[in-house]
């Protein structure tokens, strides 16, 4: 096997690769792992995304890779940077997912699906499509984006390996 | 954040003492159940960085069994209670005589046996909490969940994501009669909650 170069994204952190660097990101319980590809490039991008949205930040420097509406054009810069064009970005996601279920869901427990929403919403606005996900559910993933064939590849505890 | 790391020494020893008296009732209630000895760690307070706090439970993809429940009341919080694979096993055959069988995980009862001993230990730990602040503390219905320990940390970190990249968290480990039935629970008190509880124990905040 090939040694590849892999670029660890932590958690609320985003970073890009190119040349056939494999971004990863661990752990994924109801943070969402976004990925961004530019096939003709084949520039990568990803960001593991806690919380859908800035608005509720009450910190006094805001961690951009953080929040989904930061994150996204954050990562879209950086891309763009090392020569990604925006109308050839395909996107996909993973996690997501409802770590615990309770009967009383406060909106605050619902925040894996909020996350997955509010990514959309925003990929949208920026009109890049979503080529494949795999969120919601209720358990955690490990994923693996490998900048030379535009794949997510997904791990978890349940149901062991599948690629996007 | 800033408010965390200035936290005082004394300050911080307080808090260990919140986790000191939570877990050594959780483990009387343990060693009751198993009619053992069990042993406790000195409890650990500490701001950790998003990223290092499932070091503590063996790294993020590490997969661990976890009974979840939420703090309610005058002093909300998140609460965990932790444990290997191996020490879920030995549990289930000591206390319920399951010998486990591994080609099929865990069923139900395996599951709902496990939520209970984490519900019966963070029920003992919280009551004890609460009887030594005098403030309201109330357990949501616990919750289990075997999977990586990162996915499964992040979700109580989430009131500490809105003000910064760290959560203070109280942590706890138990041993049974020296074996290696470890155990964690960890306090991760909303950021709210600090001044209630250093308040109720007559400890001066500005």
């Amino acid at each position: 096997m090939i040694q590849q170069n892999l670029i660890k994204v932590g958690m609320a952190d985003l970073n890009i690769a190119t040349e056939g660097s494999v971004l990863k990101t661990t752990g994924l319980g109801s943070c969402v792992g976004l990925t961004l590809y530019d096939p003709v490039n084949k520039v990568a991008g990803m960001a593991h995304v806690m919380l859908p949205s800035s608005e509720i930040a009450r910190e006094s420097t805001i961690n951009l890779a953080k929040y989904a509406d930061t994150a996204i054009p954050e990562l879209l810069d950086r891309m763009k940077h090392v020569g990604a064009q925006q109308n050839r970005l395909v996107a996909k996601m993973a996690g997501g997912a409802q770590m615990f279920a309770f009967s009383g869901q406060s909106d605050s427990m619902r925040i894996g699906p909020r996350n997955v929403e509010s990514c959309l919403e925003i990929i949208n606005k920026f009109k890049i499509p979503v080529f494949a996900q795999d969120t919601g559910g209720n358990y955690g993933r490990t994923i693996e984006f490998d900048s030379g064939s535009g794949l997510l590849l997904i791990r978890s505890v349940q149901l062991g390996i599948k690629e996007i | 954040m800033a408010q965390f790391s200035k936290f005082e020494a004394f300050e911080l020893d307080v808090l260990k003492e919140v986790g000191n008296i939570g877990a050594g009732n959780a483990a009387t209630a343990l060693s009751r159940l198993l009619n053992k000895p069990v042993d406790m760690g000195v409890p650990k307070v500490s701001l950790l960085p998003f990223e290092e706090i499932a070091d503590r439970v063996g790294g993020m993809e590490q997969v661990v069994i976890a009974v979840f429940l939420r703090v309610e009341g005058e002093a909300p919080g998140n609460m965990f209670f932790i444990i290997q694979e191996d020490a879920a096993k030995r549990l289930l055959t000591q206390l319920l005589s399951l010998p486990h069988d591994d080609e099929n995980g865990y069923s139900e009862m395996e599951l709902s046996a496990l939520c209970e001993i984490g519900n019966i230990l963070t029920g003992s730990y919280l009551s004890s909490l609460a009887d030594f602040t005098h403030l309201a503390m109330a357990p949501s219905v616990p919750s289990v969940a075997l999977d990586m320990a990162g996915a499964i940390l992040s979700y109580g970190l989430l009131q500490y994501g809105e003000m910064g990249d760290s959560a203070l968290l109280i942590e706890t480990t138990f041993l049974e009669d020296c074996q290696d039935l470890e155990g964690h629970f960890f306090l991760i008190p909303d950021p709210e909650s600090f001044t209630k509880i250093f308040r109720a124990l007559g400890v001066n905040v500005e």
